[in-house]
């Protein structure tokens, strides 16, 4: 996997490395509790969402200021999109989407940073969230509709004949939501970075350094792209699972 | 443990042309470890799970509860504040054009009636006028019949006097006449060719 090439080198070692889970402070293990640098980068999470919604928002002003104006937008795209998809009892479950979008959002963006840590390229994240997603809303699938929830999976708009085949499709499809759910996120942060830092080891070579260079600034601006865009795709990923279970008949 | 892996594969690594043959060096644990974290994705590095999961639990647990009891009510008050606003300040509006157009109305209304007034006024200055203009007229035509009334009885007066005159001075001058050529005076006959002669004179 390393390949030596010259004395700037290809070390495509540390295409990865940037992913690694570290200590933050000391050597030894990571145990469960050890904080590392994904504690670090969470908390940045924390802190980035809150100086745009709480420390934005402090003037609390009729006519907005440029971060109250941004805190609004945010809040106002997400809130449409609950509205929109999942409908007007979606919007009890409002905030947990809005968390949901915030949490991938910022850690989208601070992943950009140099230096930083993408929590959302590492699947234990996407994983537990897609999974609480999933969880959650087959939770309130039942809650809400009892046996009635399982609708979902039987297409009566079909002929009968098929049903059963649909059935099984519908089955699987369902059960396989949180895993694409989940894998579209970290695969698209994992190659976006690893494919930054490829070309960022090749800049290393003075003759294909410019063409390197210039890759990386506009796979950088594609990134930027990509952060937002996937965010909003996971966000509205829930709000279609979250119709289903609120309107489970087809 | 973990140091003496993480050191097996570090070795590994560097020995990686033939990474086969390391793994083969060093055994299982270190080709497992080797795998974890060179030649895998660390993403696939079970090892940290615990730790990832346990602060993302931790993270979204907190964020929830800022977003929820801080951020979005407040950002919801901020907006709502704002379309009441624009909500009062549109029905305000409303009320102010409902409002301009009662003084439109009334304004016309008051324009109307002051018309209305003024025709009336303008009636009733021409109605009077008129009045004072056929009584000084009907005076007028009154005082004009009587002066013609009374001119003629004076002119009748003077025509009368006139004739009577003139009878007079005929018969007096007829009976000097009559007496001057020696004549005898008949009163009766004087009188009679003085009337007959004055007939056809005083008509």
């Amino acid at each position: 996997m390393a390949t030596e090439a010259g004395d700037g080198g290809l070390h495509f070692d540390s295409v990865l490395s940037q992913f690694e889970v570290k200590r933050l402070f000391g050597t030894g293990p990571v145990e469960w509790y050890t904080p590392t640098n994904v504690t670090l980068w969470l908390f940045l999470i924390i802190v980035a969402t809150a100086a745009l919604l709480i420390w934005g928002t402090r003037g609390r002003s009729m006519v907005p200021n440029r971060s109250q104006s941004m805190a609004e937008l945010t809040y106002g795209m997400v809130h449409k999109m609950v509205e929109d998809i999942s409908g007007k009892d979606g919007l009890k479950y409002f905030p947990y989407i809005m968390t949901l979008f915030m949490f991938v959002l910022f850690a989208n963006f601070l992943g950009l940073l140099p230096k930083a840590f993408t929590v959302t390229s590492h699947i234990a994240v996407t994983g537990v969230l897609a999974f609480s997603v999933f969880f959650t809303v087959t939770a309130i699938g039942f809650i809400k509709h009892g046996a009635h929830f399982l609708d979902l999976f039987w297409v009566r708009s079909a002929p009968l004949a098929i049903r059963p085949v649909l059935a099984v499709i519908e089955v699987i499809s369902y059960f396989v939501r949180p895993v694409s759910h989940s894998i579209r996120l970290a695969g698209n942060m994992i190659a976006g970075h690893a494919v930054i830092k490829v070309f960022a080891a090749f800049a290393g070579i003075a003759a294909v350094a410019p063409v390197s260079i210039l890759a990386v600034v506009g796979m950088y601006a594609f990134e930027a792209l990509v952060a937002f865009i996937q965010a909003y795709v996971f966000a509205i990923l829930t709000c279609v699972y979250l119709k289903d279970a609120l309107h489970p008949s087809h | 443990m973990i140091s003496l892996l993480q050191e097996a594969a570090t070795h590994a690594v560097e020995h990686s042309e033939d990474a086969a043959a390391a793994a083969v060096a060093h055994g299982d644990a270190a080709d497992a470890a080797h795998a974890a974290q060179s030649t895998g994705l660390p993403q696939l590095d079970l090892s940290t799970f615990a730790n990832q999961i346990f602060w993302l639990v931790l993270c979204l647990l907190v964020l929830y509860w800022v977003l929820a009891k801080v951020a979005l009510p407040r950002i919801a008050a901020v907006i709502s504040d704002r379309q009441g606003a624009v909500t009062g300040d549109l029905m305000a509006a409303e009320e102010f054009k409902q409002k301009a157009k009662e003084a439109e109305a009334a304004y016309d209304k008051a324009l109307a009636d002051a018309r209305s007034e003024a025709q009336k006024i303008v009636a009733a200055n021409r109605a009077e006028i008129q009045k004072e203009l056929d009584q000084a007229i009907a005076h007028a035509d009154a005082e004009i019949a009587a002066r013609t009334a009374e001119s003629e009885k004076r002119i009748n007066e003077i025509r009368e006097s006139a004739a009577t005159n003139a009878r007079e001075v005929a018969r007096d001058v007829t009976a000097e006449l009559v007496r001057t050529f020696g004549g005898n005076v008949d009163d009766a006959a004087v009188d009679r060719a003085v009337d007959n002669r004055m007939k056809g004179a005083m008509q």
